[in-house]
């Protein structure tokens, strides 16, 4: 009865992406982006400590990446890496109050003014560079 | 638990005479002997200007008058009715059944807050958190001791804080934060905000304590910027860029 009684919304209520509009799209690519690249961070480390194995354990590992799964897996990192840098790089200035507008006495409808098009424009970027890059990563990868 | 009456069978009692009619869903729920959350539906009529907390006052009169409802000034002043509608979080007297645009209007308590019943939801941790971030003016002297009498500021001084004002503690911004979501011990945008609102408050000598209290793990590093307490707030106050000014302050950026 807990949870029931403190009404909290849950992981399932932070991730919801539909209701607050593309900033809260951001958020949960950001926080997806960011878990997977901790994931890919502790498997490339797993991956390099093969080399202690010597070459063949080393090569019989890396055979791994180069397979069309191995390749799909890496074309989603470059879109998380990529995602995770421009939109972190946006995160970042709008924490130092950078680009979140001024205070200001709000006018009906009371639009807000950190919600501004610098942020969805920085979101969109982030976006459309991190597909961009996937699909060239996947162009380089099983183009030969 | 569903029922449809229909008010046209009450007929000559309700100020609605359009013939237009929305289906309102109902959340019910009593923690003390309700283990699940469920909802009762009503056919009410509505007129354009009709506002949700007015069908929800509908269902009291003409059907049960047993729905708990939190509400006073019905014109977005004293923030008692805040509550999910249509899946978020508004003031029911602030908002419109026919902005809704839907045959369908569900109103639900607010998420993060413990429900009293029903509709009705516990303010005691948003009181306790506004008061936490000391929302006072702090300063040695008073203006009944000094000589100005009062402490004078500019237009431009003003400028700085009074959107931040401007909050009527309804709590939407607390219910739509994705951080409060999960996060019992988070402070909050809606003091948050106002510990904003002191801090760039001319008048004000209190910074360097306020910021001691919101430098906490989960404090101010918890927000992540999500801005949604922004897009529900019903007063135009903007939390999410006063947490971002504010952070401002403790990282350097501004003085």
């Amino acid at each position: 009865m807990a949870n029931q009684d403190e009404n909290k919304e849950g992981i399932g209520g932070m991730i919801n992406p539909r209701r607050y509009g593309i900033e809260r799209v951001a958020y949960l690519l950001m926080r997806l982006s960011g878990l997977g690249l901790l994931a890919y961070f502790i498997g490339h480390i797993y991956e390099t400590s093969s080399i202690l194995k010597g070459q063949i354990g080393w090569n019989e590992f890396l055979a791994i990446t180069q397979t069309n799964a191995g390749h799909a897996i890496l074309a989603i990192v470059i879109a998380m890496c990529v995602f995770h840098t421009v939109n972190g790089i946006r995160v970042m200035l709008g924490h130092g109050g950078v680009g979140v507008g001024k205070p200001a006495r709000p006018d009906y409808p009371y639009i807000p003014a950190s919600q501004n098009i610098r942020h969805k424009m920085g979101i969109y970027s982030a976006i459309i560079l991190a597909a961009i890059a996937m699909m060239y990563g996947l162009a380089v990868m099983f183009g030969e | 638990m569903a029922q449809t009456p229909t008010l046209a069978e009450e007929s000559g009692s309700t100020p609605f005479s359009s013939s237009q009619s929305i289906t309102l869903r109902i959340a019910r729920y009593n923690p003390q002997h309700d283990s699940v959350k469920s909802f009762m539906e009503f056919q009410i009529p509505y007129e354009k200007w009709t506002t949700v907390l007015e069908a929800i006052l509908e269902v009291k009169k003409h059907f049960d008058h047993s729905v708990a409802v939190r509400y006073s000034c019905r014109q977005a002043t004293c923030g008692s009715c805040g509550m999910i509608i249509n899946g978020k979080p508004r003031l029911a007297c602030f908002t419109k059944i026919s902005e809704l645009n839907s045959n369908v209007i569900t109103v639900e308590p607010m998420n993060n807050f413990p429900i009293i019943r029903d509709l009705a939801v516990k303010f005691d941790r948003l009181f306790d958190t506004h008061h936490k971030i000391k929302p006072y003016l702090i300063r040695n002297d008073t203006e009944i001791t000094t000589n100005t009498k009062e402490f004078l500021q500019s237009p431009e001084e003003l400028e700085q804080y009074i959107q931040f004002s401007n909050c009527i503690k309804c709590g939407l911004c607390n219910s739509a934060c994705p951080t409060m979501a999960t996060d019992s011990s988070f402070v909050g945008p809606q003091a948050l905000a106002q510990a904003y609102r002191y801090v760039a408050d001319s008048r004000d000598k209190g910074k360097d304590n306020r910021l001691k209290i919101i430098d906490d793990s989960h404090g101010i590093w918890r927000c992540h910027f999500a801005g949604s307490c922004s897009q529900v707030c019903p007063k135009g106050v903007d939390p999410a860029m006063g947490i971002q000014l504010l952070r401002g302050y403790m990282l350097g950026f501004r003085s």
